[in-house]
């Protein structure tokens, strides 16, 4: 055990524990918050698996913006402050089905790796990682972005359903005896 | 370094969020255990960059950043459709979704989330 490995043990069992809470607390902004806490013991995973380039990125994109979003649809759909009771159904099934894809893949892993060593490899600056994704994975670097691009429109006819709506359907006939 | 030890805190962090997509109901939750699942996954990725040695270097922190990417339009997309759930329903738990086709007229019938949605909301809103 070295240092490393003492690390990872830390920040994975915080990462595991609070994800626990994320699936099993009562309370949704709780719920946000305890992703937070998952999310950043990731990306210190990340940071001692000598990826710093992805760590800070995990920690601008996903602690930074994506639980945002998620905070703000938990407050724009109102919901309730305290612990409300009707978040959860019924969890046998979902308890066998989700225990049995963690430990299986759990079993699978350890059983391919026991408990070998491996040389940190050198670490995945910015500098590193930019050379290789400008080098060798320019294509899917420009697919990503106009996938980010369809995102982005996709989001904005989503919420605005008077785009493209058919002047045909009741609510154009509505508005116009509304315009009368 | 170990590499079964982040190994095995994926998996154990792939099944947590298996088992809070079948099992809550709030749609704002089910994201949030989609996104305990993408994280796993970028988990997976980078710690095999570390055990692999591929022809190119970084392959897999590469990787994990696309997939940071594709979960950022993940959640994006995925929000929109839960607030316009939201106005429609004014409530986000997915049980309630219909997944079939509504038959009949359009405007009136409780079942037609994409073509009526217009619809209820300006009569709502009358």
């Amino acid at each position: 055990m070295t240092g490393a490995d003492v690390l990872l043990l830390a920040l994975g069992a915080v990462a595991v524990g609070s994800g626990v809470l994320v699936v099993a607390t009562k309370h949704l902004v709780r719920a946000g918050l305890y992703l937070v806490l998952c999310l950043g013991a990731l990306a210190g995973d990340y940071l001692v698996l000598t990826a710093e380039l992805v760590a800070w990125v995990q920690v601008l994109i996903y602690v930074g913006a994506v639980v945002v979003l998620l905070l703000f649809a938990v407050m724009l759909t109102r919901a309730p402050i305290g612990a409300s009771d009707d978040l959860d159904r019924p969890g046998w099934p979902a308890a066998l089905i989700g225990a049995g894809t963690g430990l299986g893949l759990t079993a699978l892993l350890v059983d391919a790796f026991r408990w070998s060593t491996v040389e940190l490899p050198a670490a995945g600056t910015a500098e590193g990682i930019g050379e290789q994704v400008f080098r060798s994975w320019v294509l899917p670097f420009e697919v990503l972005s106009v996938l980010l691009l369809a995102a982005l429109v996709g989001a904005v006819i989503l919420s605005r359903p008077d785009i493209g709506r058919r002047p045909d359907t009741a609510p154009a006939q509505s508005r116009t005896e509304a315009i009368r | 370094m170990r590499p079964v030890i982040p190994y095995v805190t994926a998996a154990l962090l792939f099944g947590l969020g298996v088992y809070g997509v079948l099992r809550r109901r709030n749609a704002v939750l089910v994201l949030m255990a989609v996104e305990l699942m993408l994280n796993a996954v970028n988990l997976i990725l980078v710690t095999a960059d570390t055990t692999v040695r591929a022809v190119l270097p970084h392959s897999g922190q590469v990787f994990a950043l696309f997939v940071i990417v594709l979960a950022a339009a993940e959640i994006g997309v995925g929000l929109a459709i839960v607030l316009q759930l939201y106005r429609l329903r004014a409530s986000v738990t997915v049980d309630d979704v219909p997944l079939t086709e509504p038959s009949g007229d359009r405007a009136g019938s409780t079942g037609d989330v994409v073509a009526g949605s217009a619809g209820a909301r300006a009569e709502a809103g009358r």
